[in-house]
C-alpha cells in the first residue's frame, strides 16, 4: 500500500518545496534589508530543505518509472516494460514534464550549493543571493504544478506503456539534457550574485570571485551537454551532420556564448575593478538567455511543427517568467548600474582591452545567433513574409566573429595588465605563428578544391594551440622545471583555449574534406571510396530487446589489411512504430569511416552510404579539453582558498 | 535535441536522404544538384535541407530539382522557379532583399555600436584618475585589527 503512494508523496513534497521557496524569497530579503540575523540566517537552511523536498519529489517519479508504474499518466506516455533499465531512468527526463522536474531539481542544487559552499560569503550578500534563487525555484515550480503536473495519475491503467521515442533512447542522449540543464540552470546563480549585488549596489574583486567558479561550472556543463547533442546527431542521423543551426541548438549555443564572455570580463573585475556594470549585465543576460532558450523549446514558437510541448498556456507562462525576471533585473540595473564605480586604469593596449574585444565579438556573434533564430517569427509578425533562416546565413555571418577571435585570442592572452606592447607581446608568439602558417600551408597543399576553408581553418587553430603553449611557456620563464608549478589556472586557460583550436581544425577539415559515396551495393560485392575497399558480406535480420533490426556486415580493408568489420543497422521499434538508423562508425584520430545501410533495392542489394569523415572527434575532443580547461580552472588553489577561507582563516594568501 | 527535427520528417517516410536511383549520371549535374540542394529548405522539416532530410516532399524536390537542371536550366532559374512554387520559404538562406537587410545588417552594424561603445570605454579609462582606495570602513577596521593581533 505505502509503495502505491509514493506518486503521492513526491507530488506532496513538491508542493512543499514550492511553500520553503516562498519563505526563503521573503524571509532573508527582508531580514538582509532590515540587518536582522535571524532573518537572514534562514535563507540556507531552507535552501536545503527546499533541495531535499524537490530530490524526493524527483526520486518518487524516478521510481515510478524504474517500476513501470502505469497508473501515471506520464509513465504511460514515455515509458514500456521491455525499455532498458537505463532509458528507463533517463525516460524520466525524455518529456516535458519531468524535464522540467530535473530543472527545478538543479536549481535547488545550485542553491543549495552555495549555502554549502559558501561559508565565507558576506551574510548580506548570501541572504539576497539564496533569496534570489529562491525566486526563479518559486516560478519554476508553480509552473511545474500548474501547467505540467507530472504527477496526474490515470483512472484506468494500461496494460503497457507507449514506449519513449526511440531516438531518445541512445546513451548519448540520455545524459544530454542534465547536462545541458547544469548549465542552463547554473547560469541562474551568476543571475542572483548580479541581482544581489544589484540590491546591494557594490561589485568588488571579492563578488566577481564568488560568481566566476560557479559562472565557469555552468559554462563547463553547457559545454559538455552540447557537444554530446552534436555527438549524437554525428552518430544517429545517419549522415554525420554536427551541428544544424537548429533554434533548439541556438537555443543551447546562445547562453554557452554570453557565459563565455562573461567568464572572462568577469575577470577583469576580480583582477583590475574595472567593466563592472558590463559584467553584471552579461550576468543578467546569460540566465535571460538560458530563459529564452527554454522558451524557445517549451513553447514550440519558432515552428509550429513540434513534437515535444506545442502548449501555448506553457509557452505564455515561461514567456511571463522571463519578462518579470530579465525585465524585472534590467530595471534595477538601469537603476543602480550607476553606482558601480569602476577603479582600474589601463592603456588603449593592454589585456584589459583585449578582453574588452572578447566580449565586444562574443556579445555580437551571440546577437546574431538571436537575431537569425528569431526573424523568421519577426519577419512573419512584423512584414507578414513566411521565410527561412538557416545553415548558410549562419555559416556566413557567424563565422567572421570567430576568426577574428582567433586571430586576436593568442596575442591578448599573453599582454600584460594596464599597459601592453604589441610588439614585445608578439614576440614569443613568432614560433607560434610560423609553425600555425606552415600547418596551414600543409592543408593548402592537401586540399585539392579552391576552398580556403580548410587552409585558414587549420592555421587558426594551429595559432591557438600553438600559441597557448608559447603562452604557458613565456610564463614559466622558458624553463621546463617551472612549467609544473604554475598555477592551475594558467593550465586552464590554455587548455581551453588550445581545446577551442581543436575545434576549428576539426570544423574546417571535416566541412572541407568530407567524403561521400552512395550506391546500391549487391552482398559479397567490394567497393572503393577514398583508398578503403568496403565489402557488403551479409544482412541479416536480429531482434533486440524493444525492436527489430536490419544489420549488415561490413568489411574494410586498406590495401588488403583489415581496418574495420563494422555493423550498421536499420531499427524499428515497433511499439512507437518508428525506425532509426544506426551507423556503423571506426573512430579514428586523422578519420572516422561512416558505413549506413538503407532500403534493400527492388532489383537486388542494398543501399549503402559510406562517408570518410576526416578529423570529425576533433570536434569534441576539443570540447573536452574545454571543459577539462574549466575543470583545471575550478580546481586552481585560489578558489579552494576562497572557499575555505572561513574555516582556516590563519592561511596568509599569497600576493598575486 | 534534433529528434524534435526528425520526428516527423521519420514518421512520414522511413527512406534516408539521397537515394541511389536519383543521382544523376553526369557527376558534374549531380554536383551541382548537391549544392543547389543544401541551400533549400525541406519543406516539413525544422530548418533541414533537402539534401539530408528523409521526407518523402523533399525526395520529391530532390528529383525536382534535378529535372529541372537535366533540363537545362542555370542555378538561377532553378531557385527562382522553386520560389515561384513555394515562396521564399523554400530559401535557407534568405535573400538580401527588403526587410531582410535588417536581418543581413544587424551583425554588422551591432558590432560597430560595440567598437565604438568599446573604444568610448577604453578612452575614459585610460584617463581616469587612479581613485585611492576607498578608506576602511570602522567595521572593517576592527576585523583587520582582530586578524593582525591573532
Amino acid at each position: 500500500m505505502l509503495c502505491g503512494m509514493i506518486a503521492e508523496l513526491g507530488h506532496f513534497t513538491l508542493i512543499l518545496a514550492l511553500m520553503i521557496a516562498t519563505v526563503q524569497a521573503v524571509v532573508p530579503l527582508v531580514g538582509a534589508h532590515k540587518g536582522w540575523r535571524g532573518w537572514m540566517a534562514m535563507a540556507g537552511p531552507a535552501a536545503t530543505a527546499q533541495f531535499l523536498c524537490i530530490a524526493i519529489s524527483f526520486g518518487a517519479l524516478t521510481y515510478a518509472f524504474v517500476t513501470s508504474d502505469f497508473s501515471l499518466r506520464l509513465v504511460t506516455l514515455n515509458s514500456h516494460t521491455l525499455k532498458p533499465m537505463l532509458y528507463k531512468v533517463s525516460g524520466v527526463w525524455g518529456n516535458h514534464e519531468g524535464s522540467m522536474l530535473l530543472w527545478v531539481l538543479i536549481l535547488a542544487l545550485f542553491g543549495a550549493s552555495a549555502h554549502w559552499f559558501g561559508q565565507s560569503l558576506p551574510d548580506r550578500l548570501k541572504a539576497r543571493v539564496l533569496s534570489v534563487q529562491a525566486m526563479i525555484g518559486l516560478a519554476f515550480l508553480a509552473f511545474i504544478l500548474f501547467t505540467s503536473n507530472p504527477f496526474l495519475r490515470l483512472a484506468e491503467p494500461p496494460f503497457d506503456g507507449q514506449d519513449l521515442n526511440p531516438l531518445l533512447q541512445d546513451p548519448g542522449l540520455a545524459f544530454h539534457p542534465p547536462f545541458l540543464y547544469l548549465g542552463y540552470v547554473g547560469l541562474s546563480m551568476a543571475f542572483s550574485f548580479a541581482v544581489a549585488a544589484l540590491i546591494e549596489g557594490r561589485v568588488d574583486a571579492a563578488w566577481a570571485r564568488w560568481v566566476r567558479p560557479w559562472t565557469l561550472a555552468a559554462w563547463m556543463f553547457l559545454t559538455v551537454g552540447i557537444a554530446l547533442g552534436s555527438w549524437w546527431a554525428y552518430y544517429e542521423l545517419g549522415w554525420g551532420g554536427f551541428w544544424f543551426w537548429d533554434p533548439v541548438e541556438n537555443a543551447s549555443f546562445m547562453p554557452w556564448l554570453i557565459a563565455a564572455a562573461l567568464l572572462h570580463s568577469a575577470i577583469v573585475v576580480e583582477k583590475r575593478e574595472a567593466l563592472k556594470s558590463w559584467t553584471i549585465l552579461l550576468a543578467i543576460l546569460a540566465f535571460g538567455f538560458s530563459l529564452i532558450g527554454t522558451f524557445i523549446v517549451r513553447s514550440g514558437i519558432i515552428t509550429s511543427v513540434h513534437a515535444f510541448a506545442n502548449d501555448p498556456e506553457r509557452g505564455i507562462f515561461i514567456l511571463a517568467i522571463l519578462a518579470v525576471f530579465i525585465g524585472g533585473a534590467l530595471t534595477l540595473y538601469a537603476a543602480r548600474a550607476g553606482v558601480m564605480e569602476a577603479k582600474g586604469v589601463f592603456a588603449m593596449v593592454s589585456r584589459e582591452s583585449a578582453l574588452v574585444m572578447n566580449n565586444v565579438l562574443l556579445a555580437v556573434a551571440a546577437f546574431v545567433v538571436f537575431v537569425g533564430t528569431l526573424w523568421p517569427l519577426i519577419a512573419e509578425l512584423a512584414f507578414d513574409r513566411k521565410l527561412s533562416v538557416g545553415a548558410p546565413f549562419f555559416n556566413q555571418a557567424f563565422t567572421p566573429f570567430m576568426v577574428i577571435l582567433a586571430v586576436i585570442l593568442p596575442i591578448g592572452a599573453i599582454m600584460p595588465w594596464k599597459r601592453a606592447r604589441i610588439g614585445r607581446s608578439m614576440r614569443p608568439l613568432y614560433p607560434a605563428l610560423v609553425l600555425a602558417l606552415a600547418l596551414g600551408g600543409l592543408a593548402f597543399a592537401v586540399s585539392t578544391g579552391g576552398s580556403a576553408l580548410a587552409p585558414v581553418g587549420v592555421f587558426l587553430g594551429g595559432w591557438l594551440i600553438a600559441g597557448a603553449g608559447a603562452e604557458l611557456w613565456q610564463r614559466a620563464g622558458r624553463r621546463f622545471a617551472r612549467l609544473g608549478r604554475l598555477p592551475r589556472a594558467d593550465w586552464g586557460k590554455a587548455t581551453a583555449h588550445s581545446g577551442l583550436g581543436v575545434v576549428f581544425i576539426g570544423i574546417a577539415c571535416l566541412m572541407a574534406w568530407d567524403v561521400e559515396d552512395i550506391r546500391v551495393a549487391q552482398v559479397g560485392e567490394t567497393f572503393t571510396v577514398a583508398g578503403y575497399d568496403i565489402t557488403l558480406s551479409g544482412v541479416e535480420r536480429v531482434e533486440g530487446p524493444n525492436y527489430i533490426s536490419t544489420t549488415a556486415t561490413m568489411r574494410v580493408t586498406r590495401g588488403g589489411a583489415e581496418v574495420a568489420l563494422l555493423h550498421p543497422e536499420k531499427r524499428i521499434y515497433p511499439v512507437a512504430a518508428m525506425p532509426t538508423t544506426e551507423a556503423a562508425i571506426a573512430n579514428g584520430v586523422w578519420r572516422d569511416i561512416y558505413l549506413v545501410i538503407g532500403d534493400p533495392q527492388d532489383n537486388g542489394g542494398w543501399a549503402v552510404r559510406t562517408y570518410i569523415k576526416p578529423f570529425a572527434n576533433w570536434i569534441w575532443g576539443g570540447a573536452i579539453l574545454m571543459a577539462l580547461g574549466g575543470i583545471l580552472s575550478l580546481s586552481d588553489r585560489r578558489y579552494r582558498v576562497a572557499a575555505g577561507a572561513r574555516k582556516a582563516p590563519a592561511i596568509a594568501q599569497p600576493a598575486e | 535535441m534534433r529528434w524534435l527535427i526528425l520526428y516527423l520528417c521519420l514518421l512520414a517516410a522511413p527512406a534516408h536522404a539521397v537515394q541511389p536511383d536519383e543521382i544523376l549520371a553526369d557527376p558534374a549535374l549531380e554536383a551541382r544538384a548537391r549544392e543547389l540542394s543544401k541551400g533549400l529548405r525541406c519543406l516539413v522539416c525544422r530548418n533541414e535541407n533537402i539534401d539530408e532530410s528523409n521526407a518523402d516532399l523533399a525526395r520529391d524536390l530532390r528529383v525536382l530539382v534535378r529535372e529541372r537542371l537535366v533540363a537545362g536550366d542555370s542555378d538561377e532559374e532553378v531557385i527562382s522557379y522553386l520560389v515561384d512554387r513555394y515562396g521564399e520559404y523554400v530559401l535557407l538562406q534568405p535573400t538580401a532583399s527588403g526587410e531582410n537587410l535588417i536581418l543581413w545588417i544587424a551583425g554588422p552594424a551591432m558590432l560597430l555600436m560595440a567598437l565604438g561603445t568599446a573604444a568610448l570605454y577604453l578612452r575614459r579609462r585610460r584617463s581616469a584618475p587612479d581613485a585611492a582606495p576607498a578608506p576602511l570602513s570602522a567595521e572593517e577596521k576592527a576585523r583587520l585589527k582582530e586578524i593582525l593581533e591573532k
